[in-house]
């Protein structure tokens, strides 16, 4: 194949080589240093003659002259096959393990092709994590995207980690995990592949490993890696599986790196006006397929620069996932873990997952009687720390005793304690009880008196 | 035959087309990718491609079609899924996969399936529009067959019988020329289909949704938009309505949305059924999808062909709903073509004709005389979601929808995070039909819908007035008349304009109900502010067991007048104990 030394440009991860001949767009070439190391590139523009690449190792050490080019006439590829179970592997699909380069039995494009929206079956199936906050109030089914946001310093590795060991759904079906690490330190990495490790799910596990020391341009590819591989698992061996994907706001970092150095024009805070899209082919490839027996079950994590919900970064990500989970950090300083606010959480699809022969048939309204009755209890105590609790009815005095009991003994739980549905359920109810059943109007009559506690 | 120059991402350039038109189709590249020339300058088109334009290479060859973009309209439209190029994707699905192929083109409509056709017209002269015939499509859409644009003179040789689309069902002769009539015409999607004449939108188009319908009502025919952040209820507003709304035919696009949103839609609307029909709600629909995954580019066709579609039934003389959900990403779409055209931006990066393409499409609603004969009237209501970046309500996707449409439902995620569904801020949201809409609904539901309507708005606005007071000094500084108001307004925001979408006794309620329940609610609390002195009257009156009635009033199965003639008693009796009680 030939060879190009024609590199005219070399701008951030990019290069531009002229002279090349038609190039195909999104095609892979290969790299070779002056010291005979190779990288990889990808082409984002491609003119007769002319072609700009991305260079996924980044562009130091490239020198214009002598850096040589070859393209391989091929999109960016991932082999796949059952023993890639078991195994770690960097960005662009090397083992990183020290083990041998496992033989593919097929060869796909990372980028996948848009699954056919006729063909999606609707995700149903409760999955039990375990944290009551999360089954209760914002339940989680098979094959939902459903990320958590998170902010710098607060226990998200903990809490998906807890919920990687725990989730498991009615039939005792264990999940498999699909681990993409974008960015993060090597002991965050490290503790997850620790906490798979103890629990034995890493024989079922695969991971993908990009630190944060590790070539930024990757972390485009390696979601892409991650997901190629999950689908493989999911729809073509039949395993359910958990993608866990951390930390996504390094991932739309790299993207506006990229964006910067063609120079595009940028949408909201520098980032590309097409993350909306770039994300959504990441997110959308969770889901079930009808007839096939596997599924893929998302969870992105990623933290929100400041704390900030209306960030580029989190508010794409909500407008393309089912929901999300919110932490927060003055639950965290109130020492409530996991210290999710339940409030601004949500899952979409937790309507279809409940309910009779799923979990129980009061679980809708008691959820929503719940969340109602924080939600009114917290906004009596933000009067109060204004006004003191004087200033408050006595009905809102009794939802103020509501939240606070709900928060320290709901919300709240332990970091190894698996809380069945019936538990949380019935701690729910429990709490309702302190307020008059006058109140409880979202629950129909006959769950209240069948479940409701004096 | 052209030669591909450029790829970028969706756009690619290409030279020698000069037979190529604006706008035209063409197929781009060895695998034949579907692109539509969207710019021509010196000698080079820009293409934007509706599919992946992975692997394509400078060089490949680029074919024009001849045609524009267009829709095939016709018999068998109802109850289809297709994605924004109108390709069918259970057809899709099942000679390619589960995952959508590329380079693929499959007729819209099915071409062998022979449709039972009704002649109406045989004989004489016609015209553009004209009814010649009918299909029965579904139980509940008779399909009105129509001389397609153009075309005029004698019709000859037209009988009832069985056909398929591409069979000749009769002749219209033109001097010379001589017209095939077909079941099925084309139209292309850029081009809004015409109308004999435009008339104000009158009527109301029942929601079932009591928010909605009660307080920021949509006329058929009408405008609204349903902007805000994301999880506050968009697409649940959507579905509600594509459900329950009152028209004869839905259109609902999915435009760069979850596909899961879509499944849903796929899986519940056939088991559904119109309260109005009795038949599925699948027999009225028609749904596109183009999501989130799916091509940039034909996202931002996929609103023109529903709208094309929804037009098309409405000249028939029916009342069509559009539902796009959401325009936020059929604008980012542009934008993003717009970027790579390298254009000049406008705000935020779109492009400068934002505000007119967004306009333009929301006029293509409207309360319309059809044009032919028989004369009739057909209504397009369009309702988009608007999804603002950060839920902010000044970006330019909002605003330039707020200067376009009639009805604005402001979705409110505080609302949203306290689980008040529909999310729809009661203070600035508005209609601009409701002083047209009100009126009817008083003559066809009951006098007094005005009257409560006007009462209800009132006490929202004194409780905002009201809670201000009490988050700078509390409650103590109200007196017992504005702690009653604060349980009126309470009343009305949990007992009337909550109202959960998934649960079956409250998903719809009907007008008649509507009135009731707000009837109740406002002699309730209106009695007890005549009757109310003291502390005790005012206890006794939040203890009476009346207030929790009321409250589980909504989850009353319909019809409920037997219900609520009960409960105006027992609200009578209760402000007679209480008002005797000094
Ligand atoms: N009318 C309603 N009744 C009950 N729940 C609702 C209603 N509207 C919205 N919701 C809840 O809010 C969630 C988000 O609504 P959705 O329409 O998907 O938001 P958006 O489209 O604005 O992102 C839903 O999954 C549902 O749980
Ligand atoms: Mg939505």
């Amino acid at each position: 194949m030939k060879e190009f030394m024609t590199t005219k440009e070399v701008v951030g991860p990019l290069i531009l080589v002229t002279d090349c001949g038609d190039v195909g767009y999104g095609e892979v070439a290969e790299i070779t240093m002056p010291d005979g190391q190779t990288r990889h590139a990808m082409v984002l523009q491609t003119s007769h003659d002319l072609a700009l690449l991305q260079v996924f190792e980044g562009t130091s050490g490239i020198n214009p002259g002598t850096t040589r080019v070859r393209f391989t006439a091929k999109p960016l590829q991932i082999g796949l096959t059952p023993d890639m179970i078991g195994r770690v592997f960097d960005g662009l699909g090397r083992p990183k393990d020290g083990g041998p380069v496992p033989i593919p039995k097929k060869r796909v494009s990372i980028n996948g092709s848009p699954l056919n929206p006729v063909s999606r079956a609707y995700p149903n199936e409760f999955i039990s994590t375990g944290i009551s906050a999360i089954d209760g109030l914002n339940t989680l089914v098979r094959g939902q995207k459903l990320p958590i946001f998170s902010g710098a310093g607060l226990p998200h590795a903990r809490i998906a980690a807890q919920i990687a060991r725990q989730a498991t759904i009615s039939t005792g079906e264990e999940f498999s995990v699909v681990f993409a690490a974008l960015g993060v330190t090597f002991e965050e990495a490290n503790f997850f592949i620790e906490g798979l490790k103890a629990t034995g799910a890493d024989a079922r596990s695969v991971l993908f490993i990009n630190l944060a020391s590790d070539p930024v341009i990757e972390r485009i590819a390696i979601p892409r890696m991650a997901l190629s591989c999950a689908e493989y698992l999911a729809f073509e061996l039949g395993y359910h599986v958990l993608v866990i994907m951390t930390d996504m706001t390094n991932y739309c970092e790299a993207l506006r790196e990229i964006g910067a150095a063609r120079r595009e024009i940028p949408g909201r805070r520098g980032y590309p006006g097409y993350m909306y899209t770039d994300l959504a082919s990441l997110y959308e490839r969770a889901g079930r397929i009808r007839d096939k027996k596997g599924s893929i079950t998302q969870m992105p994590i990623l933290t929100m620069p400041d704390d900030d919900k209306t960030h580029p970064i989190p508010d794409l990500t909500g407008y393309i996932t089912e929901g999300q989970i919110m932490l927060s950090r003055s639950l965290e300083r109130a020492g409530v873990y996991p210290p999710i606010d339940v409030l601004p959480s949500l899952s979409r699809l937790r309507d279809k997952g409940i309910g009779d022969g799923k979990t129980r048939e009061d679980h809708a309204d008691l959820s929503s009687q719940l969340f109602a009755s924080y939600a009114r209890g917290r906004e009596a105590r933000e009067l109060a720390v204004i006004l003191g609790e004087s200033a408050l009815s006595p009905i809102d005095v009794t939802y103020v005793r509501f939240a606070e009991e709900f928060e320290k003994r709901f919300v709240s739980q332990g970091e190894f304690e698996d809380r069945n549905i019936t538990a949380t359920l019935e701690l729910g109810w429990e709490l309702l009880s302190i307020l008059p059943k006058a109140e409880l109007k979202r629950v129909h009559k006959e769950f209240l008196e069948k479940y409701g506690k004096a | 035959m052209g030669t591909i120059t450029r790829i970028s991402g969706p756009l690619v350039e290409a030279r020698d087309l000069n037979e190529a038109f604006m706008y035209e189709l063409v197929k781009v590249g060895e695998v034949g990718l579907f692109g539509e020339i969207i710019e021509m300058r010196s000698g080079i088109v820009s293409i934007q491609v509706y599919e992946d334009t992975e692997t394509l290479k400078p060089g490949e060859p680029v074919s024009c079609t001849g045609v524009p973009l267009s829709a095939l309209l016709g018999p068998g439209l109802i109850g289809s899924i297709y994605d924004g190029l109108q390709r069918p994707l259970p057809v899709l699905q099942s000679k390619y996969g589960d995952f959508v192929a590329r380079g693929v083109i499959e007729p819209a409509l099915d071409q062998s399936r022979k449709w039972d056709f009704v002649a109406t017209k045989t004989e004489g002269q016609v015209g553009e529009g004209d009814i010649i015939g009918t299909v029965q499509e579904t139980d509940i859409v008779a399909h009105k067959i129509m001389i397609p644009a153009g075309v005029k003179g004698r019709i000859e040789g037209i009988k009832s019988g069985e056909y398929t689309i591409t069979e000749p069902i009769g002749y219209v002769i033109d001097g010379e020329k001589k017209h095939e009539l077909k079941l099925a015409q084309t139209w292309p999607v850029r081009i809004s289909r015409p109308v004999q004449k435009r008339l104000p939108p009158k009527d109301p188009m029942v929601t079932g949704q009591r928010v909605l319908d009660m307080l920021f009502p949509i006329a058929k025919g009408g405008t609204a938009c349903v902007p805000g952040p994301f999880g506050s209820g968009k697409t649940v507003v959507q579905h509600q309505l594509a459900k329950w709304a009152d028209a004869d035919i839905i259109v609902y696009v999915g435009c760069g949305e979850r596909g899961n949103e879509m499944t849903d839609v796929l899986d519940e609307f056939p088991k559904l059924v119109d309260p109005k029909t009795g038949a599925p709600l699948m027999n009225r629909t028609v749904l596109i999808a183009n999501t989130s995954n799916m091509p940039v580019a034909a996202r931002e066709a996929s609103v023109f062909l529903g709208a094309t579609i929804a037009q098309y039934f409405r000249d028939m003389g029916y009342s069509v709903a559009m539902m796009a959900d959401s325009t936020s990403r059929w604008a980012e779409a542009m934008r993003e073509i717009s970027g790579r055209l390298e254009e000049m931006p406008g705000e935020e990066g779109f492009p400068a004709y934002l505000a007119s393409r967004v306009a333009g499409f929301y006029e293509r609603a409207g309360q319309t005389e059809c044009i032919g004969t028989p004369e009739r009237e057909g209504t397009l209501s369009i309702i988009g979601a608007v999804s603002p970046p950060g839920g902010d309500l000044s970006e330019p996707v909002v605003q330039a929808t707020l200067r376009a449409v009639k009805v604005f439902w402001a979705l409110d995620s505080q609302l949203a995070y306290r689980r008040h569904f529909p999310a729809i801020n009661w203070l600035n949201s508005y209609s601009l039909y409701a002083s047209e809409v009100g009126p009817s609904f008083d003559r066809s539901v009951g006098e007094g819908w005005t009257k409560y309507r006007q009462r209800a708005m009132t006490i929202l606005d004194e409780e905002a007035r009201l809670e201000e007071i009490v988050r700078l000094v509390g409650q103590d500084a109200l007196s017992p008349k504005q702690r009653l108001t604060l349980e009126f307004a309470r009343s009305i925001r949990e007992d009337f304009l909550q109202q959960n979408a998934f649960v079956a006794e409250d998903t719809y309620t009907s007008p008649q109900k509507q009135l009731m329940l707000l009837t109740a609610i406002c002699e309730l609390y209106d009695g007890a502010a005549g009757v109310i002195e003291t502390q005790e009257q005012y206890s006794a009156l939040l203890s009476n067991p009346v207030r929790e009635k009321i409250s589980r009033a909504k989850m009353t199965p319909e019809p409920a007048d037997g219900f609520f003639a009960g409960l105006m008693k027992e609200i009578e009796q209760a402000l007679a104990q209480i008002g005797g009680m000094q």
